[in-house]
């Protein structure tokens, strides 16, 4: 195959570059309290949050969005 | 709603933290699916999601230019179609600078020439990639680096130009509104946009916590309150009939939404006033 300009061949390899890094804030979850209304899910800029609501560090930039936007305050920003 | 659990884009990009453009992408992508090709203009989207040699797309995904967005994506589409690859969906996403400025004309004449697309502007109302110069789209009162407050200027001194009603005069299929601070109203419209057989627009209003100064945390606070106050409405426009598709309880005062961002710091209660009343007159207009 020809490439033509710059070419990625490989799907979402930007998950090579581990953005858990820049957090100063970590998210930290109490399942107790979780009502799994799915807002954290959807409102993550990362998409690092998956259905089982575990949040995925290792690309967790501790933006606070979902802290802010859980309805139960089941999550809270811990400083590094 | 049923909302798919796939992701097509991921993580390690390099937005912001609480970037809202990727929250866009992130919620359009899922409704898309996988047979899609993704056409980007130059912008934070294309910067923080290609940093040469990685990507986030787990998609077909083509950046050109700045201006071409439009016509890109209307070649992809014949392109396909010329293959008979009739199912693919072919969606550009282009900001406000990229589609109220610097693309507007292949958008046009993309929307004219009825190419079977969805264009979804994710609009943060000014140049955010670049450093925060206005735009087309930014509002009235907004500082940005290039229409600053000071002695000489208050601000950016002219209103938001219209891009979703321009669209409309297109007379395309469909055009929509929305905010990722209300979800499940701007999948619907992306699912919409993806059924409908020609041009489909889509408006996505979204905070900046960057240009628009506010901590990050309050992305989706902030695009919540634009819809509350009536700064930014929700509608539709389908087939040539106008729907308004979420409407506040009460409207709350313009000055809560204005006075949560740092670019509207400066505003004198005289000019918060002049917003209010633009506000309150396109909402009688529209009865909300």
């Amino acid at each position: 195959m020809t490439s033509v300009g710059a070419t990625v061949k490989e799907p979402g390899n930007s998950v090579k570059n581990k953005t858990g890094s820049w957090r100063t804030f970590k998210p930290i979850l109490d399942k107790e309290k979780c009502i799994d209304c799915g807002n954290c899910i959807l409102f993550c800029p990362e998409g690092c949050i998956n259905k089982d609501y575990d949040i995925d560090y290792d690309y967790c930039k501790g933006c606070g969005i979902c802290a802010e936007e859980c309805p139960v305050e089941a999550i809270k920003m811990e400083r590094e | 709603m049923d909302i798919p659990e796939k992701e097509f884009l991921a993580p390690g990009h390099r937005a912001c933290a609480g970037c809202g453009a990727t929250i866009g992408v992130r919620l359009a992508l899922k409704m898309l699916g996988e047979n899609t090709v993704a056409v980007s203009a130059t912008g934070c989207l294309e910067v923080i999601t290609t940093p040469y040699p990685e990507t986030s797309w787990k998609i077909p995904w083509i950046h050109v230019a700045f201006e071409n967005a439009g016509a890109v994506a209307s070649g992809v589409e014949k392109a396909l179609k010329a293959q008979g690859k009739d199912d693919v969906t072919v969606v550009a996403f282009a900001g406000d600078g990229g589609t109220a400025d610097i693309g507007l004309q292949s958008l046009s004449g993309a929307m004219e020439r009825g190419h079977n697309l969805i264009y979804i502007c994710y609009d943060n109302e000014a140049y955010m990639n670049t450093g925060v110069q206005r735009s087309g789209a930014t509002p009235y009162g907004a500082s940005t680096t290039t229409s600053p407050h000071g002695k000489e200027s208050f601000g950016e001194n002219k209103p938001k130009k219209n891009i979703p009603m321009i669209m409309a005069a297109h007379g395309v299929p469909y055009v929509a509104t929305a905010s990722i601070s209300y979800p499940e109203d701007f999948m619907k419209k992306v699912q919409k946009a993806k059924e409908i057989e020609g041009p489909a627009y889509i408006h996505l209003h979204q905070p900046c916590t960057t240009g628009w100064g506010y901590d990050p945390s309050k992305t989706i606070e902030l695009g919540r309150l634009a819809v509350e106050t009536g700064s930014w409405l929700l509608y539709e426009i389908e087939e040539g009939e106008f729907k308004i598709t979420y409407r506040p309880l009460e409207r709350k005062p313009v000055n809560v939404y204005l006075e949560a961002q740092k670019r509207f710091k400066h505003l004198a209660d005289e000019e918060k006033e002049k917003i209010q009343n633009y506000v309150d007159q396109v909402c009688a207009e529209l009865k909300i």
